[in-house]
């Protein structure tokens, strides 16, 4: 798992930027099918209209105040659950590391519903930062708790404590929602992980957080993939290793938030990305972690429009979307990653 | 980390502990006990003597008591404890099984399992028979104890695979699921979140008697297959040598694990937990010879569950909470306790 191997080293640079950009220009296409694809179709043609000349027909509306709201959020999403995801594995060492199986979304979750059934749904800004505050506590709470187990923070430490937390939370997450019907109502949908009729204005309120979170974790890249090559030889190179971890916690935290706030628990794309991501690059976490931001918004806008198209009108939710592409990923990894 | 995880279970050990009918009798005491409490409490408490009055036939000179008991108060209890007995049973077998004292069937899947069959029957065909349920509960346990057995549990039985194959299947179990209940109408996907969180709630003769069979056919299997389990729980090596029909035995054993976990599912949801806490203190009182172990286990189960509901129902009055959400606040942090402790 923590194999050293230098051929991302030997990839030259100008093909990972040419990579980088292709990229961006595949992430460009599902934007614009995103926008076009729905419960009505909408030809390209309309949509470049309404951007040039904005009419407020009906189809320009659906643009400008449903799709490409919405597009922008799955595309932040994906870029924050795939980089968090990325981070976590480089930091902990562990390839099962993700802000869903480490019960970190479920942190979130719980903090929403606490402050929506506490609060009332009048205050967006608390909602978010209660998110924030939610996944924070969580992450800690599951690092510790794995950190004493036989071994230390072992994968199966981390991802067993992260399951047992999971269930605790959402124990008192199911207990808020049977109290209270109101808040049930106003939640399951956000509950399964969507993106659909999500608040703009939060989605606002939360995106320098996860810009922010983004920057950091890309700035960490060199640090994160020395730290890779395990602590003590991090140490030895002369790294403050308890600095970048510390970073690298807030940077998750920033992106798990955030995402969660925006879209509920959205599980596995943290997993699957940054695997599909190695494939391509092994250790330099300076190119891995980009790379994910872009394919994680890729799958997740994929997955987006997946839910809306496959049983047109119905809308199913992104998290069981995601669930049943990332899952049988996870089993499989488990099975070829794990040293028992 | 392979040896790390073993229960330890010495030969010199494995003999009918001269206690056992005692702590039998208390435990059977304590279930009575826990049984009475549950039905004289709630928002119309009934005097101890008025029950027991109730019970035995004789007129308290109050035609609610006969209602209240019998009608609502009695039937989900009964369901409570008897899910208790089996879910208990079913998880002590597993971990006896795979010799893995985590090996809750709530955490490896097999309840995800469950719960997925049977909410597809209530979504997709409404009109099905109640006794439908269980049946289809036991497929879906049983196809996830397949799964498990082949991706994990078959190449060398490795503790650790086997419990995050089982959060992995869980994951897509439960994905399933929530598919199925996002589409309901708000009213049943309100019951179904009580019932998918294991819940003991409006349970009444109707789930009871379709309940029934399985458990007076189960337990005593799973009871008299306890020297088998004894023996596999040495090693395959061993158990071979010393003449057990290993494979065989083993694949009886995961079927009355699997039919007892999930009849339970079928009838009161995913109470989870359960099958974890229970052998646990069981084995704190008896150790781990499984002649001793299951009927103490399956007692403590049905004592747990019939307690939660209790707590559920009273803690927050008039509102209820389900006695999985009861297990599942007292149970997770015990398993993080077990996980820190490194008693495996």
């Amino acid at each position: 798992m923590t194999s050293i191997r230098l051929n991302s080293l030997s990839r030259s640079k100008q093909s990972l930027w040419l990579g980088l950009i292709i990229g961006s220009i595949v992430l460009l296409i599902c934007l614009i099918y995103s926008i076009m694809l729905g419960a009505r179709d909408i030809p390209l043609r309309i949509i470049l209209e309404s951007f040039t000349a904005f009419d407020r027909s009906f189809d320009h509306l659906v643009i400008q105040t449903v799709r490409l709201p919405r597009s922008l959020m799955a595309i932040t999403v994906g870029a924050a659950l795939a980089v968090s995801g990325a981070l976590m594995q480089g930091l902990t060492r562990n390839p099962l590391a993700e802000t869903g199986i480490l019960g970190i979304e479920s942190g979130g979750a719980l903090a929403v519903v606490a402050t929506l059934f506490l609060f009332g749904s009048s205050s967006v800004s608390v909602y978010a930062s209660m998110a924030f505050l939610g996944a924070a506590i969580a992450a800690v709470s599951v690092y510790f708790l794995g950190t004493l187990g036989r071994g230390g923070a072992t994968p199966l430490n981390l991802t067993v404590a992260g399951a047992a937390m999971t269930a605790f939370i959402s124990s008192i997450t199911t207990a808020i929602l049977i109290v209270s019907q109101r808040t049930l109502e106003e939640i399951r949908f956000w509950l399964a992980g969507s993106l659909a009729g999500r608040d703009f204005d939060l989605f606002l309120q939360v995106l320098p957080f996860i810009v922010m979170g983004l920057l950091l974790a890309f700035l960490l890249g060199k640090q994160i993939t020395t730290l890779n090559l395990g602590e003590d030889v991090a140490k030895t190179l002369g790294q403050k290793t308890t600095t970048v971890k510390l970073l690298a916690a807030i940077s998750v935290v920033l992106l798990a938030g955030g995402s969660v706030a925006i879209a509920g628990p959205v599980g596995f794309v943290g997993l699957v990305v940054p695997h599909m991501v190695r494939f391509f690059i092994k250790t330099d976490y300076r190119w891995i972690l980009p790379y994910s931001a872009i394919v994680g918004a890729i799958l997740l806008i994929i997955s987006d429009i997946a839910t809306r198209v496959l049983l047109k009108p119905q809308e199913l939710p992104l998290g069981v979307m995601t669930a049943l592409v990332g899952a049988p990923v996870f089993v499989y990894l488990v099975k070829s990653k794990v040293k028992r | 980390m392979k040896e790390g995880l073993l229960i330890q279970s010495p030969v010199a050990l494995l003999r009918v502990d001269r206690r056992l009918p005692a702590l039998l009798l208390v435990l059977l005491l304590f279930n009575l006990a826990a049984i009475v409490l549950n039905v004289q409490q709630g928002e119309y408490a009934i005097a101890t003597i008025d029950i027991i009055k109730t019970l035995l036939g004789i007129d308290t000179g109050n035609p609610d008591h006969a209602f209240i008991i019998y009608t609502l108060r009695l039937p989900r209890t009964l369901v409570a404890c008897l899910v208790g007995i089996t879910l208990a049973l079913s998880g002590a077998i597993f971990q006896g099984l795979s010799r893995n004292p985590l090996a809750d069937p709530s955490i490896i899947g097999i309840n995800a399992g469950a719960s997925l069959l049977a909410v597809s029957v209530i979504i997709l065909f409404p009109s099905a028979p109640v006794y439908i349920l269980p049946i289809a509960a036991f497929v879906g346990a049983a196809l996830v104890s397949i799964l498990i057995y082949s991706l994990a549990w078959k190449s060398g039985s490795s503790p650790t695979l086997l419990i995050l194959i089982g959060i992995g299947l869980s994951a897509i179990a439960t994905a399933f699921t929530s598919l199925m209940i996002t589409f309901g109408s708000i009213y049943d996907v309100s019951q179904a979140l009580v019932w998918l969180a294991g819940s003991v709630y409006g349970r009444s003769w109707e789930q009871f008697f379709p309940f029934l069979p399985w458990v007076i056919l189960g337990v005593p299997i799973a009871l008299s297959l306890s020297r088998h389990l004894n023996v596999l729980n040495l090693g395959d090596d061993i158990a071979k040598g010393l003449g057990s029909r290993v494979e065989w035995e083993r694949g009886f054993l995961v079927l009355v694990a699997v039919a007892l976990g999930g009849s339970a599912v079928a009838t009161a949801g995913s109470i989870s937990f359960v099958g974890l806490i229970a052998p646990h203190i069981g084995r704190q009182l008896v150790g781990a010879n499984h002649q001793n172990l299951l009927p103490v286990t399956a007692l403590l189960g049905g004592l747990l569950v019939t307690l939660a509901d209790f707590i559920g129902r009273i803690l927050f009055a008039p509102i209820e909470l389900p006695c999985g959400v009861v297990t599942a606040a007292i149970g997770a942090p015990f398993f993080l306790y077990l996980l820190v402790r490194k008693r495996f």
